[in-house]
C-alpha cells in the first residue's frame, strides 16, 4: 500500500475526533472502562497514557533507522515500559491517592493497544516533528474520551462533577454507574448513540433514496 | 486447601477478570464471534496465565527484591520470550495444537490480562502454589466470560436486531448484563 499524504494539521486532527482512539478504533478499553468511575482518575489515568504516548513517539521516530525490523515490536514494548515505570513512580510520589486508585492499571499502560499502535502504524515511519503531533492528537482524543465516560459515570453515579455536587440534594445516585457494569452500560450507550447520530446523518442527506421505490426498499441494494 | 480453593472461586467468579476487573477487553470484542473459537482463545490464556504466573513467582522470589523498579519491564520482557518459547515448543513438539491455537498465541502477549495477573499477584503477595491456583481461575473466568459472551452473540446474529445496535454498541451493553449478573457472587464470602 502506498503511503497517504496527509497534512500536518491532519495528523493532529484526526486522532481527537474522526479516528478517536476510543469512540472510534475501540482500541485502549480496559484503561478506559476499569478506571473511570470519577473525572478525577479519568483525568489522571489520560494524563499519564498521554505522557508515555508522546514521550514514546519522539523515541521510537527518533530511533527508527537503528531498529532491526525482526524486533521492533519487542524494542517497542520496552521503550514504552520505561516511560510507564517513569509515570508510575512520579505518579507515586506526586499524587499517592490517585496512585493508589488507579492501582495496577498505570502499570497495565504498557498493553494498551493504543499506544504500540501508534508506534507501529506512525510513530515508526515518519519525522519526529509528525510524530509529536499525532501523539498529542491521539492522546488528546484518549483523554477526552476518558473524561467523557468519567463525566458520565461521576455525574449519574454520586451526583458530582470533580467533587463539585451537580445534581441537587434530592438525587438519588444511580449506584450501578459505579460498579464495573456501569462502566460497559456507559460506553456501550456512547457507540449506541453514534450508531443512531450516523444512521440518522444518512437518512437526512439522501431522503429520496427512502421515497424512490420499493424495488430499493426490498433489494437492499445498498 | 481450603484457602487455595477460596482463591480460585474468587478469581473465577467474584473478581472475574473479564467482566469485574475489566481485563483482557480486547480478545473479549474482538474474538467472542463463535463458540467454538472463544473455548480455543480461553484454552490458549490459561496456559499461557499459569506459565506467566510461575514465571512471576520466580522474578519476586530471586530477581525484583534487588531492583523493584525494574518489575514492569521485567515481567513484560519475560512474558514476550515465554510466548515465543512456548509457540516454538508447540510447533515443534504438537503441530496439532499449535494449529489449533493458531494465531492467538502471539495475540494473548498484549492482553492485559497476562500482565494483569503478574502485577495483582505481586500486590497480593501470593507465594507459589497460590499464584498458580490465581493463573486457574482467572483462566477458567476467563473462558467462561468469553464462552457466555460467544453463546448470546451467536444469538444475536439471528435476531431482528435494530441497525444501530448490529456493532460494538450491542456487545457492551451485553457485556454489562452479564457483568451484573456476575457481581451476584460478590455475596458469596460474606459470611
Amino acid at each position: 500500500m502506498s503511503p497517504r499524504v496527509t497534512t500536518p494539521q491532519q495528523d493532529f486532527f484526526r486522532g481527537i475526533w474522526r479516528e478517536n482512539p476510543v469512540l472510534v478504533q475501540l482500541l485502549g478499553l480496559c484503561p478506559a472502562l476499569a478506571v473511570t468511575n470519577t473525572v478525577e482518575n479519568s483525568l489522571a489515568m489520560g494524563l499519564a497514557t498521554f505522557f508515555v504516548l508522546l514521550c514514546s513517539s519522539i523515541l521510537v521516530s527518533a530511533f527508527k533507522s537503528w531498529i532491526p525490523k525482526q524486533v521492533r515490536i519487542s524494542a517497542y514494548i520496552l521503550i514504552i515500559a520505561t516511560f510507564v515505570t517513569l509515570a508510575d513512580l512520579v505518579l507515586a510520589a506526586v499524587v499517592p491517592g490517585i496512585h493508589k486508585a488507579l492501582g495496577a492499571f498505570i502499570a497495565l499502560i504498557v498493553v494498551n493497544c493504543m499506544i504500540l499502535g501508534r508506534q507501529e502504524a506512525f510513530a515508526s515511519k515518519n519525522t519526529i516533528g509528525r510524530s509529536v503531533l499525532d501523539a498529542v492528537g491521539t492522546g488528546i482524543g484518549f483523554i477526552i474520551a476518558l473524561v467523557m465516560i468519567g463525566g458520565f459515570r461521576e455525574v449519574m453515579g454520586y451526583g458530582t462533577f470533580l467533587n463539585f455536587p451537580v445534581m441537587g440534594s434530592s438525587f438519588e445516585p444511580w449506584i450501578i454507574m459505579i460498579l464495573p457494569a456501569g462502566g460497559f452500560f456507559t460506553m456501550g450507550f456512547i457507540l449506541l448513540f453514534f450508531a443512531w447520530w450516523e444512521e440518522r446523518k444518512v437518512v437526512h442527506v439522501q431522503p429520496r433514496r427512502w421515497i424512490a421505490g420499493v424495488t430499493s426498499e426490498v433489494g437492499g441494494a445498498d | 486447601m481450603n484457602e487455595l480453593f477460596m482463591i480460585l472461586i474468587s478469581a473465577m467468579l467474584v473478581n472475574n477478570f473479564t467482566l469485574v476487573l475489566f481485563l483482557g477487553l480486547c480478545p473479549f470484542m474482538g474474538v467472542s464471534g463463535k463458540v467454538s473459537t472463544a473455548l480455543r482463545m480461553g484454552g490458549a490464556n490459561i496456559f499461557v496465565l499459569i506459565i506467566t504466573s510461575m514465571a512471576a513467582s520466580f522474578l519476586n522470589a530471586y530477581v525484583l527484591p534487588y531492583a523493584p523498579y525494574l518489575r514492569v519491564i521485567s515481567f513484560i520482557v519475560v512474558i514476550a520470550s515465554l510466548v515465543q518459547i512456548v509457540e516454538t515448543v508447540i510447533k515443534k513438539v504438537s503441530p496439532t495444537l499449535f494449529r489449533e491455537l493458531g494465531i492467538f498465541l502471539p495475540l494473548i502477549t498484549t492482553n492485559c490480562a497476562i500482565l494483569g495477573l503478574a502485577i495483582f499477584q505481586t500486590n497480593r503477595g501470593y507465594d507459589f502454589m497460590e499464584g498458580l491456583f490465581f493463573a486457574v481461575g482467572g483462566g477458567l473466568g476467563l473462558t467462561l466470560a468469553l464462552v457466555l459472551m460467544a453463546s448470546i452473540r451467536e444469538q444475536t446474529e439471528v435476531t431482528d436486531i435494530p441497525a444501530m445496535a448490529r456493532g460494538m454498541g450491542l456487545v457492551l451493553i451485553l457485556a454489562g448484563s452479564l457483568s451484573l449478573a456476575f457481581m451476584g457472587f460478590a455475596g458469596m464470602f460474606s459470611s
